[in-house]
């Protein structure tokens, strides 16, 4: 068996977290591991894994393989593919790679899977685990046809690192495309809420944005809490549907937006730990914790969804006096 | 650019707020009750249909939606989704499991594109979810683009911009709360919507009555649209069993509260 390992490099040559962790799945799944890299350029890349125990590399590189486009993502991913021959081939699911990989599929006659969590060989049989309905079940499946391309989720494969000097062949691909990439918006490092890799997951609910035992609405004080807690301890922030639903109507915290909405119609992060503030805990939300590891809850009902097994511990408090504490104690 | 043709793919999902448990059907994993579950219009599809419709407001352009799903569960559904904004439906009967195969789901609905009548792809834009809240792969769009020959795609879109001459650009969401900014010379592209930016419109009864006599015709002489699953095998399908044995903290001190948390983000 042929197992392909195909992925971008990163703007600065290296090769991704989420790449490593997808090469240790192709690895892990044993047979004959080809490596297949495109980016702007892919030696360094190559060199960082050039000792995983891969038979060939092949790359595509150039400054029109800079940024990702689908055009040209998916010509490198074809060409590599091709050269491979490989029947299966692993991709780790960024959003470079995820935009182009069901594409190249197609123009394989592969089949595809993605967003795979678990990917094992047992007595020549391959068996992908992926989750369905928005994380609510888990399925394995199997199959026949060859090629077969996934993509794996990031958190779940001990990544592969393996320096060295790799000798990649390189080959030729003119991309056709009418699309520029312009530029990248990213919010300014003082500003960022979302940090994928942070070990902790702050979420804020709709109780923020409501009025509070005096009547009032306290949004500023609301938005000096949470950006407290962010800026003291790092974290990475999130919402329900509802919180993000008032901000997009201007009644709530102006930095929310719905890339910070987490649960069905939103991110399903994977952190450590995970705090929820004045939100209820219903299970439209809580679908998107299905990856947080310790989860604490902060709500003045006793009765809400986090007490009912979704959540280590439940403080049945005001989250307006306890984030105040808080915040002065991570100072 | 005006006259462009913005065509919708989409299905419908159970309401997210039900129960959702696996059941072994005679052709695979099966939801239970899955009939009789109340459905909704895929949230992402939604958001790109609601999309769509501002969009083809501002440049005259006419909104498809095509849409592959059992036929009596879709008329229950595009009795609510009918009266949000204007569209022409194409229906395809067939299942909007999340067990179904993607390739199969995205050969099908390529299939339901080709099949709209006075269909010009130099004008064409193909709009829909860049997820689901079923299957969830992200796989479908990009397969039928492939399959409709259409090489500009962009996946994790919260904006648009039109210019006059039919070029445009877009914001897809990348990694850490980023957007990358891609320009494209104009139709035929494929766009992925996230939620976009726009509220869910509120029902226009008008909307409704002129959508729903175009609707009931579309699915009456509906394209069955049978997924096999073919050479795609479920070892099992399961809940998670993920139940926490909850400690639920009543009336102490909010000192102690901030404590107890902040030694546990410490450790």
């Amino acid at each position: 068996m042929k197992v392909l390992f195909l992925a971008h490099t990163e703007e600065d040559g290296s090769l991704g977290k989420a790449a490593a962790e997808a090469l240790g799945a192709a690895k892990g799944l044993g047979g004959e591991l080809v490596i297949g890299l495109f980016g702007a350029e892919v030696q360094k890349a190559a060199d960082s894994v050039a000792g995983c125990g891969a038979v060939k590399f092949y790359g595509v590189a150039g400054p029109e393989f800079a940024t990702a486009r689908y055009g040209s993502d998916a010509a490198a991913a074809e060409a590599i593919a091709k050269a491979a021959g490989a029947e299966i081939i692993v991709a780790p699911s960024t959003s470079r790679m995820s935009r182009v990989a069901a594409g190249v599929a197609q123009r394989l006659g592969a089949k595809i899977d993605t967003r795979l969590t678990g990917l094992e060989a047992v007595g020549g049989k391959i068996t992908a685990t992926r989750w369905f309905y928005r994380q609510r079940m888990v399925g394995k499946i199997e199959r026949d046809a060859r090629p077969w391309l996934v993509t794996t989720d990031t958190g779940c494969f001990a990544p592969c690192e393996a320096a060295g000097s790799a000798s990649v062949e390189m080959l030729t691909v003119a991309p056709a495309t009418r699309s520029q990439v312009v530029e990248i918006i990213a919010p300014a490092a003082d500003a960022q809420t979302i940090r994928p890799d942070a070990k902790l997951l702050l979420v804020a609910g709709a109780g923020w944005g409501k009025s509070q035992a005096d009547g009032q609405k306290h949004v500023d004080e609301a938005a000096r809490l949470i950006l407290g807690l962010l800026s003291a301890t790092q974290a990475s922030l999130g919402s329900s549907k509802s919180l993000v639903d008032q901000s997009g109507e201007g009644a709530a915290l102006p930095f929310l937006t719905h890339m910070h909405q987490v649960g069905q119609t939103g991110s399903t992060p994977r952190h450590p730990k995970g705090l929820a503030t004045c939100c209820h805990g219903e299970e439209p939300h809580v679908v998107g914790w299905r990856f947080v590891g310790e989860r604490r809850a902060i709500n003045l009902d006793a009765n809400c969804g986090w007490a009912q097994g979704k959540a280590d511990v439940l403080y049945v408090a005001d989250a307006f006096a306890v984030m105040s504490k808080l915040v002065d104690l991570l100072k | 650019m005006k006259g462009l043709q913005i065509v919708v793919l989409g299905s419908i999902v159970p309401d997210p707020l039900q129960t959702l448990e696996p059941v072994s059907g005679p052709t695979g994993p099966a939801l239970k009750n899955e009939l009789m579950l109340p459905a909704v219009l895929d949230p992402w599809a939604g958001h790109a249909l609601y999309e769509a419709a501002n969009l083809a407001k501002k440049v005259e352009g006419k909104v498809y939606l095509v849409a592959l799903g059992p036929k009596a569960k879709l008329q229950q559904v595009m009795m609510n989704v009918a009266q949000k904004v204007p569209f022409e439906i194409v229906v395809l009967d067939g299942p909007a499991s999340g067990f179904a195969d993607a390739a199969e789901t995205a050969a099908a609905l390529a299939g339901g594109v080709e099949k709209i009548p006075g269909l010009d792809k130099s004008k064409l834009l193909v709009f829909g979810g860049w997820q689901s809240a079923s299957r969830g792969t992200g796989a479908v769009l990009q397969m039928v683009g492939e399959l409709l020959g259409i090489t500009d795609q962009f996946q994790g879109v919260d904006e648009i911009a039109m210019a006059e001459d039919g070029s445009f650009t877009v914001l897809e969401r990348i990694e850490g709360g980023s957007y990358q900014k891609s320009s494209c010379q104009g139709a035929p592209a494929l766009l992925g919507w996230a939620t976009g930016n726009l509220p869910e419109p509120p029902n226009n009864p008008q909307v409704g009555m002129q959508n729903m006599r175009l609707i009931m015709p579309a699915l009456a002489k509906a394209t069955p649209a049978p997924l096999k699953g073919e050479g795609l095998k479920y070892a099992g399908v399961e809940l998670p069993s993920q139940r926490r044995e909850t400690r639920v903290v009543k009336n102490a001190p909010v000192e102690d509260i901030a404590r107890e948390l902040a030694d546990w983000i410490r450790a």
